[in-house]
């Protein structure tokens, strides 16, 4: 099966139609986009902004990142659950926008950098600065997922 | 009615006209706005979520809010800005908008509680700011808060319908 192919299988799933079809469940699945939005913001810039040493300086990192990580995994299942259903409802109009596939290349990216790369800087557990490497991982995380955020939002001005 | 004519006036001016009929201005300005969400909301979040013993336990909230608020103010001042900007754009249809309305209406809901908060627990955070779970009151405004930042951060996405137009 084509990868078109695929995204036309996707777009006539019941699920798919389902959102389609409705005038509340898009807007509504969006908020809840929204929602896990602001938490995946939360839980990653307090834990890059002390890696930049301009967050909680003073509080160790791996504390932070402790203190962080279940509301990393329910804001990540709130945005990745509500995205794929947005997904689902316009995925020929997904396969056609640049933006869409600009989103998915950064998330990818992100999600590598955030699984394997920074968990080796927040580790730890001392409360003065951190090395230059500690901050660079802290930058390119910021970085990554402002480009999943800026271009998912590109995807409906496209 | 008066708000409505002030829209119109406001839609009449070259800074109202020069966002509409831009390419560029509206998708960039609304980016930044959804963005800084990320930003104000999302470490509001996370103060919140100390203020109701959920997160960073160990840190006394008065150090969480001292190191933090310097960016949430910023966020907020961004927000700001790009939200009168998109507001500017098209003003009569927002302020005929139900769920603009309602967002109005959380917006100062909110911000009394953030006044509350700050004139009322916020001076005596080193007398209570070490605990773990904090009492009852800065509890319930961390509760309060997260509730109408989440449900204006909602009705603010659905402007964009109009469903009861």
């Amino acid at each position: 099966m084509s990868l078109h192919a695929f995204f036309a299988w996707c777009e006539h799933t019941g699920i798919g139609t389902a959102v389609r079809d409705s005038i509340w469940l898009f807007p509504i699945i969006e908020v809840i986009h929204l929602v896990g939005l602001a938490g995946l913001g939360g839980a990653i810039l307090l834990v890059d902004l002390r890696l930049l040493g301009v967050g909680l300086h003073g509080v160790p990192v791996a504390s932070l990142a402790r203190s962080a990580r279940p509301w990393l995994w329910i804001s990540l299942a709130l945005t990745m659950g509500s995205g794929v259903l947005l997904f689902l409802s316009e995925a020929l109009k997904c396969y056609e926008n640049p933006a869409f596939w600009l989103k998915v290349g950064f998330l990818v990216l992100a999600l590598l950098f955030a699984g394997l790369v920074r968990p080796r800087f927040t580790r730890d557990a001392g409360a003065g600065p951190l090395p230059f490497t500690a901050r660079l991982a802290g930058a390119v995380s910021v970085a990554l997922w402002t480009g999943v955020a800026a271009a998912g939002r590109g995807i409906g001005f496209w | 009615m008066f708000f409505v004519q002030a829209a119109e006036w406001l839609e009449a001016t070259w800074l109202s006209t020069a966002i509409r009929e831009s390419i560029w201005a509206y998708p960039i300005v609304e980016s930044i706005h959804v963005l800084t969400i990320a930003v104000f909301l999302g470490l509001t979040a996370a103060m919140d979520a100390r203020l109701l013993g959920a997160a960073m336990r160990e840190t006394p909230v008065g150090v969480v809010m001292a190191r933090l608020l310097p960016w949430i103010r910023s966020g907020f001042a961004v927000m700001v800005v790009t939200g009168l900007l998109l507001f500017a754009g098209t003003p009569v249809r927002f302020v005929t908008n139900v769920f603009f309305q309602i967002k109005l209406a959380l917006l100062v809901l909110a911000g009394l509680n953030v006044w509350l908060f700050h004139h009322r627990l916020y001076p005596t955070v080193h007398e209570w700011g070490g605990a773990a779970r904090p009492p009852r009151h800065a509890r319930l405004a961390g509760a309060a808060s997260l509730v109408l930042w989440t449900l204006a951060l909602a009705t603010g996405r659905l402007i964009a319908y109009n469903w009861f137009e």
